[in-house]
């Protein structure tokens, strides 16, 4: 991007649009497999977190003390959801504790059934969801790491070089603009994407399935190193936890950037590959939007 | 115009993405009822098995201080069995209980609970991890199974060793069972034990006698023991699936 003024002299050339391959099929098809073992994941996950919805920190379960916990109570003769944080207790009557069942009666299901596979109490068959959607992601995941290294997408399109390092303030100014990158950069991701995905590919990642192993008594006899590092099995649960709400953060995260940047241009990107950017000629680099009318100028 | 174009194009995204939702749930729900289905899921639990195994060998489950005892060692399902055999033997403090190892093995074997605190004996302060995410910590002494077994001399078919227990769980007529494979037999922090915390095992933790199996998860520890009997099988017991929560479609490993 710069701002060096050339006289443009085609008045149509006010900016071209140029069709890029993006993403390659098995990046694309490696996302799509994510998104799904992810959602399983996650339902799973509150399925068997709603076994016993109470954090600690340690080794053992202080029951008296969680970090936080979540449970139906009566008061006032009304079943109520009570949620409490440390010291701190609140009403979550309606999200957690006490939702409404299929006809809006309250139920005492601490996680409300649209949120967990499968949609009833039932820690069996989640843990069935979870351990298989677990290989398949942890695979996915190999796959990813193993192509991304020898396609060299890891080194050319993710790793942070100097000069992005450089520009993540003008980054971060660029997005509380709303200022769309265009032309090559627009084909690039910007550093705080890349920080973004990289965070995930290499720390919340390692620490969800690191934390999700030693939950195992078995593993345990083999990870005592870890369970020390961190407190022990209840703090890999809670990690555990804190790390799939990173994982759920860092998705709605994702989306709202996918409908800010334009939906359509940037699913297509990750469905067929085919991605357009915006090249803008020389006198212009005001309208930023992708509108209905640049659409026509497309160009396969 | 355009207005109404992006507000349109709004709600259809919104109603997409709903509707998208909707299905998802209501597939996954559908899926859950199907057996073939859960079945496809289950079939990663000789992986987990398998692959676990592998990376721990025969290492020993973490033993704590006494110090990191937990106050109250939370118990669980069976609490306060109302079997009549359980009954009377618990009227009597217990006098009368015998465990008696069957099944394939060369010399089956009795004994009281005199004759069992009489044997080898191991402690072992260990964490108990149960299947719904919470952990205790609690002091254990027992004779380790390998022991039991050596005396029983276990025959070249034996398989599995099942674990028949007093409490009547599902409240059904039927009985608590476990099974474990010989690997998890013979590990040295497998022991039949009679003492908690330095005292008879309390009955809400299984009196008189309970397995401690480490690596494994808290319902594959059965409580209240009376009979452990080597198996080819376990397909033709109760439900076929080798235990109690197993038949209501827990797994068998129980490892994780």
């Amino acid at each position: 991007m710069s701002s060096i003024v050339a006289p443009d002299i085609a008045p149509t050339r006010k900016h071209e649009w140029r069709t890029i391959l993006r993403h390659r099929w098995p990046l694309r098809l490696m996302h799509w497999i994510n998104l799904l073992c992810m959602l399983a994941m996650v339902g799973s996950g509150l399925q068997i977190l709603n076994a016993h919805p109470a954090l600690y920190w340690g080794e053992a379960s202080h029951f008296d003390r969680p970090l936080l916990a979540t449970q139906a109570v009566i008061r006032d003769g009304e079943l109520r959801g009570a949620t409490r944080v440390g010291g701190a207790r609140f009403d979550t009557t309606g999200v957690l504790g006490v939702s409404g069942d299929a006809r809006g009666k309250p139920t005492s299901a601490v996680v409300p059934g649209w949120a967990m596979i499968p949609g009833w109490r039932d820690l069996a068959t989640g843990r069935r969801w979870h351990f298989f959607f677990a290989w398949a992601w942890v695979i996915n995941g190999l796959c990813y790491l193993a192509w991304s290294l020898a396609s060299r997408h890891l080194k050319r399109d993710l790793a942070m070089r100097r000069v992005d390092w450089r520009s993540i303030p003008r980054s971060i100014l660029d997005h509380l603009r709303f200022r769309h990158p265009v032309g090559d950069e627009a084909a690039r991701y910007n550093p705080l994407q890349k920080l973004a995905y990289l965070a995930v590919i290499f720390v919340l990642t390692p620490l969800i399935v690191v934390t999700g192993l030693s939950m195992s008594p078995q593993m345990d006899t083999g990870m005592g190193w870890f369970l020390a590092l961190i407190g022990g099995r209840q703090s890999a649960r809670t990690l555990h936890f804190i790390a799939m709400a990173a994982f759920v953060l860092f998705a709605v995260v994702h989306v709202v950037m996918v409908v800010y940047a334009g939906p359509i241009n940037e699913m297509r990107s990750m469905i067929t590959g085919r991605f357009r950017v915006r090249y803008p000629g020389a006198e212009t680099l005001a309208p930023p939007a992708v509108t209905d009318s640049a659409e026509t100028g497309a160009r396969p | 115009m355009s207005r109404d174009i992006q507000v349109s194009r709004r709600r259809l995204l919104r109603a997409v993405a709903a509707g998208a939702g909707m299905g998802l749930l209501a597939g996954c729900d559908a899926l859950s009822r199907k057996q073939g289905f859960i079945d496809v899921l289950a079939s990663t639990e000789p992986l987990n098995r398998r692959v676990q195994r592998f990376l721990t060998g025969d290492r020993l489950a973490e033993e704590f201080a006494p110090s990191m005892i937990s106050p109250v060692f939370r118990p669980n399902g069976s609490i306060d069995p109302q079997t009549p055999e359980y009954l009377a033997l618990k009227a009597n403090g217990f006098g009368d209980y015998r465990l008696r190892v069957r099944g394939l093995v060369e010399r089956p074997l009795e004994f009281s609970l005199e004759a069992l605190r009489g044997l080898p004996t191991r402690t072992q302060i260990t964490r108990h991890d149960c299947v719904e995410g919470w952990s205790v910590i609690g002091s254990w002494s027992g004779v380790p199974l390998a022991t039991l077994l050596d005396a029983a001399r276990v025959r070249p078919g034996a398989r599995y060793v099942v674990f028949h227990c007093f409490d009547d769980l599902a409240g059904d007529g039927g009985r608590y069972y476990e099974s474990i494979d010989l690997v998890d037999a013979y590990h040295p922090q497998t022991i039949a034990a009679h003492t908690m915390n330095g005292e008879p095992v309390r009955v809400s933790n299984g009196a008189p006698l309970r397995m401690r199996i480490e690596r494994k998860l808290g319902y594959k520890q059965p409580k209240y023991v009376h009979t452990i009997e080597l198996v080819d099988g376990y397909a033709r017991m109760a439900g076929g699936k080798g235990g109690y929560w197993e038949d209501v479609g827990y797994d068998w490993y129980g490892g994780i």
